[in-house]
C-alpha cells in the first residue's frame, strides 16, 4: 500500500509537475494564461493514439512525432491568436477556453466520447516490496525527472534561458537590452506546448485518453501554481508534488475518495492561500502589498 | 399639466433618444416586452426565459468581476447555492417561490460574503482560482453525501413559478429588468446620486490610489462580492423554479466559464455588455442544436464565434459597436450621435475621426 502511494503520487506528481511549469513558463513571460494548456496535452495523447493506430508508426517515432508536432500546434495559436491580443488580458484568456473547446469538440467529432487506451512502451513490471510496478510507471518517473532537470539547466545556463528569464523579470528593460521578446515569447509557448506534449505522451499509456481528459488536470495545475507561487518555477514543482501525493493519498486511503480527491487539493491550496497569499515560494514586492 | 408633459418628454428626448445606445436598450426592452404578442409557441418562449436568467447570472458577473475587477472564475457558487437553497425550501418546507427566490438571494449573499473574505488579500489570478475552486470543492461534497443532496441526480420536485409559460416569462423578465436597473446604477460611474459606481471602478483601476483617497475599499469589496452574490442567486432561484430540477451541473467549471464566455463578448464593465453577450451567444447554442447539422457543431461555431469577435474587437462587441455609432463631445463630455457634426447641447464641432 505505501509503496502503491509513493509510485502512483510520483506518476501524478511529475505529471502534473510538467504540466504546470509548462503553464508558468508561458504565464511568466507572456503573461498568457493559458486555459488551452491541457488541451495540448489531450491533442499530444491523441496524436500518438492516431500515430499507432492510423499511421503504423512505432511507438517512439509517434511520440516523437506528437510531441513536435503539439510544440508547431501551440507556436501556431500563438501567432494566429494570442499574439494578436496580448493587451488585452482577459480576451486572452477566453481565446485560450475557446480554443480548447475547439479542440475538444474537434476529437469528440472525429474519435466519439468512449476512452481509449495507448499500447505501453514496455508490458514488464518489477517486484518492489510486493507490489507491481509497471515499466511504465518506473519510465513516466525517470522522464519527469530528467524534462524537469533539463529545463532547469536550459534556464540556467544557456543564453536563450537567460533571455526568457529576462522577459519575464521586466519586458520592456529585456527590448531595450536588444531581446527580441515577441520572438522569445514564441519560442517559450513552443516549448510550453511541447511540455504539455510530453506530459501527455508519458501518462497516454498509463490513464485513458478521451475528448475531456483535458478538464481535471486543468484545475489541479492551477492549484499547483498558485500553491507554489505564481511565476515560481521550483514552487510550481512541489506545488505539484504536493497535489499529486494529496490526490493519491486520498484515492487510496479515503472512502469516497475518488469524488473527493479534487476537492481536498483544492481545500489544501485555499488554506495555504489563506495563510500565505503569495503561495508557498512566491515573492511579494513590498508596494504591492495589501 | 401639459408642461409637466412637455418636460417629460425633453427628459426623455435628451435622456434617451439623443444617445443611440439608449435608444437600442429601449427597443430591446420593448421587444422583450411584446414578444408574447407576436409568438407564443412554447420553445421559443423556454429558450428566451432561460436566456434572460442567464443574462442576469452574466450581469452580475461582470458587476463583481468586470467592474470591481475582483476575478471571480467560481461564480456558479453563487448560483448553485442559490438553486440548491431555494429548492430546499421549497422541498422540505414548502415555501412559495416568492419566499424561496428571494431567501435563495440571501443564502447566496453570505455565501458571497464567505468567498469575499480571501478578496481581502488576494488579488487577479490568486482570486479568480480560489473562487474557482470553491464549486468544485461543494461538488465533491454533494457527490459524498447523495442521501442529502440528490447526488448525481439532483433535487427534483420543485413547483412550478407559475402555470402558465407566459406569467413565468412575465416574472422573470420584470425581475431581470428590475435587477439589470439596479446593477447598471450601481456601477454607473457617471451616476450623480450614488457613489458605489465611481468607487468600483477606482478600485478595479488603481486600489492603492483608491485606497490613498480615502476609501474604504476592503468594505467597497466585500459589497461588491455581497451584491454581485445577491444577483447570481436570484438568478438561480428562478433558474431552479424554471428548470424544476436543481443538480450539481449548475456548480460545474463550465457552468462558471459560462458568464464570463458571454461578458467578455459582450464588453466587460458595462453591464449592458453582459446581457448582450447571453443574448447572442446562449439562442445561437441552443437554435443551433435543433437543426440537424448544427447539433454536433454547435460548440465548434460557438469556439469559432468566439476567438473571431474576440480577435477583432477585443474589448467585446458592444464596445466597439458603441465607439462606432457614439461620439462624445470633447469640450462638455456629452455623447453625440455620430450623424452630428456639432455638440447638441454646446455646440462644439466633433471630430469624427477621434472619439
Amino acid at each position: 500500500m505505501i509503496t502503491d502511494i509513493i509510485v502512483n503520487g510520483l506518476v501524478a506528481g511529475g505529471m502534473y509537475a510538467i504540466l504546470a511549469v509548462g503553464f508558468s513558463l508561458i504565464f511568466g513571460v507572456a503573461n498568457i494564461i493559458n486555459m488551452a494548456h491541457t488541451a495540448f496535452y489531450m491533442v499530444a495523447s491523441f496524436l500518438i493514439l492516431i500515430g499507432i493506430a492510423t499511421f503504423h508508426l512505432p511507438l517512439p517515432a509517434s511520440l516523437a512525432a506528437s510531441i513536435f508536432l503539439t510544440a508547431v500546434l501551440g507556436m501556431i495559436c500563438f501567432k494566429l491568436f494570442f499574439n494578436r491580443v496580448k493587451e488585452h488580458e482577459t480576451a486572452v484568456m477566453i481565446i485560450s477556453v475557446a480554443l480548447a473547446m475547439l479542440f475538444q469538440e474537434i476529437l469528440l467529432l472525429t474519435y466519439g466520447g468512449h476512452y481509449r487506451s495507448v499500447p505501453a512502451f514496455s508490458r514488464g513490471y518489477i517486484d518492489l516490496f510486493d507490489t507491481r510496478v509497471s515499466h511504465q510507471q518506473i519510465f513516466a518517473i525517470i522522464l519527469s525527472a530528467l524534462i524537469l532537470i533539463g529545463l532547469w539547466a536550459l534556464l540556467s545556463k544557456t543564453k536563450l534561458g537567460n533571455a526568457i528569464r529576462a522577459v519575464a523579470q521586466d519586458r520592456t528593460v529585456a527590448n531595450l537590452m536588444g531581446i527580441n521578446v515577441s520572438r522569445i515569447s514564441m519560442i517559450v509557448m513552443g516549448i510550453s506546448a511541447a511540455l504539455a506534449g510530453i506530459a501527455g505522451a508519458v501518462v497516454a499509456p498509463i490513464y485513458m485518453v478521451s475528448p475531456l481528459m483535458w478538464m481535471q488536470p486543468l484545475v489541479i495545475i492551477l492549484a499547483a501554481i498558485v500553491l507554489g507561487g505564481l511565476g515560481s518555477i521550483g514552487g510550481s514543482v512541489i506545488g505539484a508534488l504536493i497535489l499529486g501525493y494529496t490526490e493519491t493519498i486520498v484515492t487510496f486511503l479515503v472512502p469516497g475518495g475518488g469524488f473527493l480527491r479534487g476537492a481536498v487539493s483544492l481545500a489544501i491550496m485555499v488554506i495555504v492561500l489563506m495563510v500565505r497569499p503569495e503561495g508557498l515560494f512566491g515573492v511579494v514586492f513590498e508596494e504591492e502589498r495589501l | 399639466m401639459s408642461s409637466l408633459f412637455y418636460l417629460l418628454y425633453g427628459w426623455i428626448k435628451g435622456e434617451i433618444f439623443a444617445i443611440p445606445g439608449r435608444v437600442i436598450a429601449l427597443v430591446f426592452f420593448l421587444c422583450l416586452f411584446s414578444l408574447p404578442l407576436v409568438t407564443q409557441q412554447p420553445y421559443y418562449i423556454r429558450i428566451l426565459t432561460l436566456t434572460i436568467i442567464f443574462a442576469l447570472f452574466a450581469a452580475s458577473w461582470d458587476l463583481l468581476c468586470g467592474v470591481t475587477g475582483q476575478l471571480s472564475l467560481g461564480h456558479a457558487l453563487f448560483f448553485g447555492v442559490a438553486a440548491y437553497a431555494a429548492a430546499f425550501l421549497n422541498i422540505h418546507l414548502h415555501l412559495s417561490p416568492w419566499l424561496t427566490i428571494p431567501s435563495g438571494g440571501v443564502v447566496a449573499v453570505f455565501v458571497g460574503l464567505f468567498a469575499g473574505v480571501p478578496a481581502l488579500r488576494l488579488r487577479g489570478f490568486y482570486l479568480g482560482l480560489v473562487t474557482l475552486s470553491f464549486p468544485l470543492i461543494l461538488t465533491g461534497l454533494i457527490f459524498v453525501f447523495p442521501e442529502i443532496t440528490g447526488g448525481e441526480l439532483g433535487l427534483s420536485g420543485i413547483i412550478r413559478l407559475s402555470s402558465s409559460r407566459i406569467t413565468s416569462y412575465y416574472i422573470v423578465l420584470i425581475v431581470f429588468t428590475v435587477c439589470v436597473f439596479i446593477m447598471w446604477k450601481i456601477a454607473d460611474a457617471k451616476s450623480k446620486i450614488l457613489r458605489t459606481g465611481v468607487v468600483l471602478h477606482s478600485i478595479r483601476e488603481d486600489e492603492i490610489t483608491a485606497r490613498a483617497s480615502g476609501i474604504n475599499t476592503t468594505r467597497y469589496k466585500l459589497m461588491a462580492f455581497a451584491l454581485s452574490g445577491f444577483f447570481a442567486g436570484i438568478a438561480g432561484g428562478l433558474y431552479v423554479h424554471y428548470i424544476r430540477i436543481a443538480g450539481p451541473s449548475t456548480l460545474e467549471l463550465f457552468f462558471s466559464f459560462q458568464p464570463i464566455l458571454w461578458t467578455i463578448f459582450g464588453g466587460a464593465a458595462t453591464i449592458y455588455g453582459a446581457v448582450a453577450g447571453a443574448f447572442i451567444l446562449y439562442p445561437l447554442l441552443e437554435i443551433m442544436s435543433l437543426s440537424s447539422l448544427g447539433g454536433d457543431l454547435r460548440f465548434v461555431v460557438l469556439a469559432i464565434v468566439l476567438i473571431l469577435t474576440l480577435l477583432f474587437m477585443p474589448e467585446g462587441m458592444t464596445v466597439w459597436i458603441l465607439d462606432k455609432i457614439e461620439i462624445k463631445c470633447p469640450r462638455c463630455k456629452l455623447v453625440n450621435v455620430f450623424t452630428r457634426d456639432k455638440c447638441r447641447a454646446c455646440r462644439a464641432p466633433l471630430d469624427s475621426t477621434k472619439s
